[in-house]
């Protein structure tokens, strides 16, 4: 249930002139969404190249076809990492990571030390340029004290421009340089919150509870799904 | 000058052990066909170069073909890790793996410096990242300091395209990734393409590669399969999550390259 709140909350952020960077996932789920509900012209960016995707399902990876059929135009990969991304024509871009510390910095690279990992994650992709060359970084990600941590095990990129971090418990914000947490959802306490969170939590003092999925949300997020088999 | 010969001869004549070898595609047009190839003639001591390494990458990490990997994004996408690449890096099985790992944009800057002839990409990347770039360079007008990246120039470049004429020029659309760049930036080049035209019809986005920079091409039909080829047929979503199962046992995995590659006759 949360998962689902957690797409619609930060589809809730996208406005119908947002051109926004998405990856797969819950990004995905979410940009769809507010194009699917209050923002038919937000415009989609795949790292594929694909500029102005309008795909009628979610798409399993970044280079689906379908992205390639509706999109505006597509560029080569070299075009939209120069052109368009350092360029400085993209709003927002969406990360996920494995671990969060509390300034935004994210970890997609290792659990463990580099050289010998325990986990040896994907790795970074676009993560490092698209944290310091959009406006806005959106995170999205489950709160857990393995995720949400007090020093991460490698830094893939730089949390300066994080600007919300929406999880499957609530909202953060950062507030003089540091996450704090300005939303809980709907049945999740201040506490539940601090327990999956590996450091000390900053709560805003006028911490509030997030606005319910509505009908028309919840109806638009499962068509999505039903067709994408997401 | 483009040769159009079988992909077994192509293989055999491009691809020695030892060399740097780059099979790229982005997600689109992944050279899946001629991974099979190398692998079933064993090469060995690879160092492979991919922005994305995925399923293919997988199977020759997991067959033994790779001393190290160049990379940004080494996971199966939208389904999660890479079993063959963690178990190589994490275990040493079969061999220990070396990594080289970039940005997305640091490998595509990379990509285009190689087919630039310049011995070094530049970007604004990097920044306040573990993920060191190789070196900085200060901008000679303003002063700014910028990431370095040495060019990628690869021994064997391959690609997957959807056509060819006889003349050895191939065409390609949809999503194009780097294949340009990797196709000018290699030593060698092979283009595997789903089927040879009499002439190539022209398309909207679509772009020829002529057959001068290219040194062979081979006929494989589905050799993108179960990545895809725009206008032919649909990426197997299906089969990029069941490698997930199939992959994460070194027994499964053997198994699997058993019965679908090592016992395969090469196209």
């Amino acid at each position: 249930m949360n998962d689902e709140l957690m797409a619609i909350e930060a589809a809730r952020r996208l406005s119908n002139d947002t051109v926004c960077f998405v990856g797969i996932g819950l990004p995905s789920t979410a940009a769809n969404l507010a194009r699917a509900t209050h923002a038919p012209d937000c415009v989609l960016i795949y790292e594929s190249g694909t500029i102005g995707a309008k795909p009628t399902e979610l798409p399993l990876s970044i280079g689906d076809g379908e992205l390639a059929e509706t999109a505006d135009a597509v560029v080569s990969v070299p075009e939209m990492f120069a052109y368009w991304l350092q360029g400085g024509r993209i709003d927002v871009g969406f990360l996920g990571a494995a671990q969060i510390d509390r300034h935004g910095n994210l970890n997609s690279t290792v659990i463990g030390p580099y050289d010998s990992p325990t986990v040896r994650l994907p790795g970074g992709g676009g993560a490092p340029e698209i944290a310091t060359n959009v406006r806005d970084v959106f995170v999205m990600l489950r709160q857990t004290p393995r995720t949400f941590v007090e020093r991460l095990d490698f830094r893939t990129s730089v949390g300066d421009r994080v600007r919300v971090v929406v999880t499957d418990l609530g909202v953060l914000e950062p507030r003089d340089g540091e996450l704090t947490l300005t939303h809980v959802h709907p049945g999740v306490s201040v506490d539940d919150v601090q327990a999956a969170t590996g450091w000390e939590l900053r709560v805003a003092g006028d911490v509030r509870e997030t606005t319910p999925a509505t009908e028309h949300e919840l109806r638009a997020l499962h068509a999505l799904r039903t067709k994408g088999d997401a | 000058m483009a040769e159009i010969v079988s992909l077994a001869d192509a293989i055999s004549a491009l691809v020695r052990d030892g060399d740097t070898v780059a099979l790229e595609g982005f997600t689109h047009l992944i050279p899946h066909a001629a991974g099979h190839e190398i692998v079933r003639q064993r090469r060995r001591e690879l160092a492979l170069i991919r922005m994305t390494p995925d399923v293919v990458y997988d199977q020759l990490i997991g067959a033994g073909c790779a001393r190290s990997l160049t990379f940004s994004w080494g996971g199966n996408p939208g389904v999660g890790s890479l079993h063959r690449l963690r178990d190589a890096v994490e275990n040493g099985w079969p061999r220990p793996l070396e990594l080289i790992e970039h940005s997305h944009a640091g490998m595509a800057a990379a990509w285009a410096a190689g087919a630039s002839n310049l011995p070094f990409g530049l970007l604004r990347g990097y920044r306040g990242t573990d993920l060191h770039p190789p070196a900085t360079v200060t901008c000679p007008f303003t002063g700014e300091q910028l990431a370095a990246v040495p060019a990628h120039r690869p021994d064997v470049g391959i690609i997957h395209a959807q056509r060819a004429d006889r003349r050895g020029n191939v065409q390609l659309w949809g999503i194009l990734g780097v294949q340009k760049e990797t196709v000018l930036a290699s030593a060698r080049a092979l283009a595997t393409v789903e089927e040879l035209v009499d002439a190539l019809e022209p398309l909207p986005g679509a772009i020829v590669l002529p057959h001068w920079v290219i040194e062979a091409i081979a006929v494989v039909p589905r050799g993108a399969a179960p990545s895809y080829a725009h206008g032919y047929y649909d990426r197997d979503n299906e089969f990029y999550k069941q490698w997930d199962d199939i992959s994460r046992e070194r027994e499964s995995f053997t198994q699997w390259l058993d019965d679908h590659v090592y016992a395969e006759v090469a196209a």
